[in-house]
């Protein structure tokens, strides 16, 4: 297919494999913050490609997999009042609460809708006039400007039965908390391409600086992966920390500007607890007081639940690069996709789901 | 008090254009439903002798018999729908089996409110697919459920078909060194399914691939193809018909990712939904095992039928039971089953 098999091409990927191993003279240790590089990564083998000490640790930038676990005990919770009809991106129906998932909630008698754009939401709230239509809105940068046009949209039609339960995200913080930990690893980072696309990078720039790392905003596909590695690898070589563009094709500085405008409308910063990482200042978006009529959590009064996790589950290590998925003892034992324990083994974005899927515990690293 | 009075009463025109639990009852309205729809479209005289059951003539062959039920939302999709997918389905099943389908029961549960404009549709339709392979539809079963209690439409299906396959069509029969070929494209069904449903439309020239197979078994037992084992490829996609065949014969299987055909359009939708081709629906393919010496006959064999036919891949003897894909930058890895449906990614 036009504009995908050019970055599939197999000869291309061979000779960015061996243009890495001149390269990189040093062990170096880098990190793909976005869950769908992870996927890229596993799905088709490229770690298996590179030379013995480039180092590839997988990021937090999986939206389900970072949503924390009490956020999804009240989201469970207001699935289960009667007047709620419930509303999610498919993916986050199967990720463990702290006693259940919003899927056992819809087996039990929940409305639980899944929807592919927050808009549907709207849309169903206006057919259903008597019900209370609740939208989950789980996503980094990429999915919180669609976010924002809904609640700008439900305000303008004046929607006394539409909510959302806010659970975004963003990414430059969780890098700086990463960096920021005595016990991190990472070296240079691959940013995420779309994100970047909808956010722009300036923000990076202070980071890099800060923490003397280099950061390459990236693409999905596995010559954008390779073709970052090269940029990142001649950094780090050279000792340079620098913001470079590998996804020119897509994502710009400045970002897309309406959608960042519309953000800032609707969403201010606040602190946000990571499942699996902890507490991250100013890393959360919540609803402004112009549009806390909206704010589901407020509404149904669910703020006071508070959850923990189970100890066997690992992600918070996995997500801070700090532990492979396979390194973790619940690993395909305790945990599988069938059982999960911790979200990232729900997400098809989620590290430990794609190790386990393309079974890397059985292959030699 | 000034409301406007409605004399006419709705309900003998509700009665003529959509199912209501009256139709289920029993009585005579279920006898309209029978006559007006499914006896008309369904023309075999089995069905029309209105018996208990059919009666069949006696068969020499061994038999094959197989059931399943279809539950496809919408009811009507590109390149075909629920009527014409429970025959294909079906037929399809007895197909694997090496068998020539001959004999189909359906059964109709019909939720209260579904137009008789598309239970005549879907009646029509099946006739239609069954005419297509010369199947007969021999005997049936209707009832009505509240609204709510059902999708509109569900149907189940059950067909006798009569082995023609001279040795057993079965993963047991698959061996180290034998060539896994693919009939033709995958992932078309799903991605077409995708294109129409609710809350999720694009706009496509996408047709599901829903067809019947028994044409391109018939063609690779004319050749005389010695047919190791054949699968149809349904829900999972391509990638959990080799994993059920890897795991059943305890053979290994490595599959060639770049030589899977998949059309652009089916391409395009995966990776704007975060879907693996690999993993889509298919309702009219299959994967025919069979010995490395017999590859030629089995690909002409195939194009005669109108297949577009590959050779995907290869039995050996390790890792038993597991499926290995060269992926497209030339690495090898594991091809895993899922764990359930996959889902559309987030962002």
């Amino acid at each position: 297919m036009k504009y995908l098999d050019e970055y599939r091409d197999r000869r291309a990927a061979e000779r960015y494999a061996r243009l890495l191993k001149s390269l990189a003279k040093h062990p170096w240790t880098v990190m793909e913050v976005c869950g769908g590089q992870t996927h890229s990564i596993v799905r088709f083998g490229i770690d298996r490609l590179l030379p013995p000490g480039l180092s590839l640790v997988h990021g937090p930038g999986c939206p389900v997999c970072v949503t924390p676990l009490e956020l999804i005990d009240r989201a469970i919770a207001v699935s289960r009042r009667a007047e709620v009809v419930f509303c999610s991106f498919g993916d986050m129906l199967r990720v463990p609460g702290s006693r259940s998932s919003l899927l056992e909630a819809r087996a039990q008698g929940a409305d639980i809708r899944v929807v592919y754009s927050p808009l549907d939401a709207v849309a169903i709230a206006q057919e259903l006039p008597d019900r209370q239509v609740v939208f989950f809105a789980v996503g980094f940068e990429t999915t919180a400007p669609m976010t924002a046009m809904a609640a700008q949209q439900a305000k303008t039609l004046g929607l006394t039965n539409f909510s959302m339960l806010v659970a975004h995200v963003l990414v430059p913080p969780a890098m700086e908390a990463i960096l920021s930990s005595p016990a991190n690893k990472v070296q240079g980072f691959l940013a995420a391409g779309h994100v970047c696309t909808v956010a722009g990078f300036a923000e990076y720039q202070p980071l890099a600086d800060k923490y003397r790392v280099p950061i390459v905003v990236t693409g999905f596909e596995p010559l954008d992966i390779f073709q970052g590695l090269v940029m990142l690898v001649r950094q780090l070589e050279s000792g340079r920390c620098e913001v470079e563009n590998q996804y020119a094709r897509s994502a710009r500085a400045s970002g897309n500007r309406a959608a960042i405008a519309l953000m800032r409308e609707v969403f201010e910063p606040c602190a946000r607890q990571w499942r699996g990482i902890g507490p991250i200042p100013l890393s959360g978006l919540r609803l402004r007081e112009t549009y806390a009529a909206l704010d589901a959590e407020q509404r149904f009064q669910v703020q006071g639940l508070v959850a923990s996790e189970p100890k066997e589950c690992l992600a918070g290590e996995v997500l801070q690069g700090l532990r492979k998925p396979h390194q973790c003892p619940a690993f395909g034992a305790l945990c599988t996709p069938d059982h999960p324990l911790g979200a990232p083994m729900v997400s098809s974005e989620g590290a430990c789901a794609a190790y386990h899927r393309y079974a890397r515990d059985k292959q030699a690293a | 008090m000034n409301k406007e009075i409605n004399l006419s009463c709705p309900v003998p025109h509700a009665l003529d254009t959509t199912v209501t639990l009256a139709h289920g009852g029993g009585g005579r309205l279920m006898h309209q439903l029978i006559g007006k729809i499914f006896l008309s479209a369904f023309t075999d005289p089995a069905l029309h002798e209105a018996h208990d059951g059919a009666r069949l003539e006696p068969c020499p062959d061994k038999l094959a018999f197989t059931t399943d039920s279809f539950v496809v939302r919408p009811l009507f999709f590109p390149g075909g729908d629920i009527g014409s997918l429970s025959v294909h389905g079906t037929c399809n099943d007895l197909a694997m089996c090496g068998a020539q389908p001959l004999y189909l029961s359906c059964g109709f549960i019909i939720e209260e409110g579904l137009s008789l404009d598309a239970l005549a549709a879907v009646a029509k339709s099946m006739a239609r697919a069954a005419a297509e392979v010369g199947v007969r539809i021999v005997t049936g079963d209707t009832k009505v459920v509240e609204r709510g209690k059902g999708d509109g439409l569900y149907l189940n299906t059950a067909g006798v078909g009569r082995i023609l396959a001279p040795d057993p069509v079965s993963p047991e029969r698959v061996r180290p060194g034998h060539l896994v070929v693919l009939s033709g494209d995958v992932g078309a069904h799903g991605a077409a399914i995708l294109s129409v449903r609710e809350g999720l439309k694009f706009d496509t020239a996408l047709q599901s691939d829903a067809a019947h197979l028994w044409p391109a078994v018939r063609a690779l037992l004319e050749a005389d193809v010695d047919i190791r084992c054949l699968r149809d490829l349904t829900r999972g996609g391509l990638a959990t018909a080799v994993n059920e065949i890897a795991q059943k014969s305890g053979c290994g299987i490595s599959i060639d990712e770049a030589k899977v055909p998949i059309r652009p359009e089916v391409e395009g939708a995966c990776e704007m939904f975060g879907l693996d081709p690999l993993y889509m629906a298919c309702e009219g393919r299959l994967i025919a095992f069979v010995p490395p010496d017999h590859r030629e006959r089995t690909l002409q064999a195939l194009r005669s039928a109108g297949c577009e036919p590959a050779v995907i891949g290869a039995v050996s003897e390790k890792p038993a039971g597991e499926v290995r894909l060269q992926t497209r930058i030339g690495v090898e890895r594991v091809l895993d089953m899922l764990s359930g449906e996959q889902l559309p990614r987030i962002c």
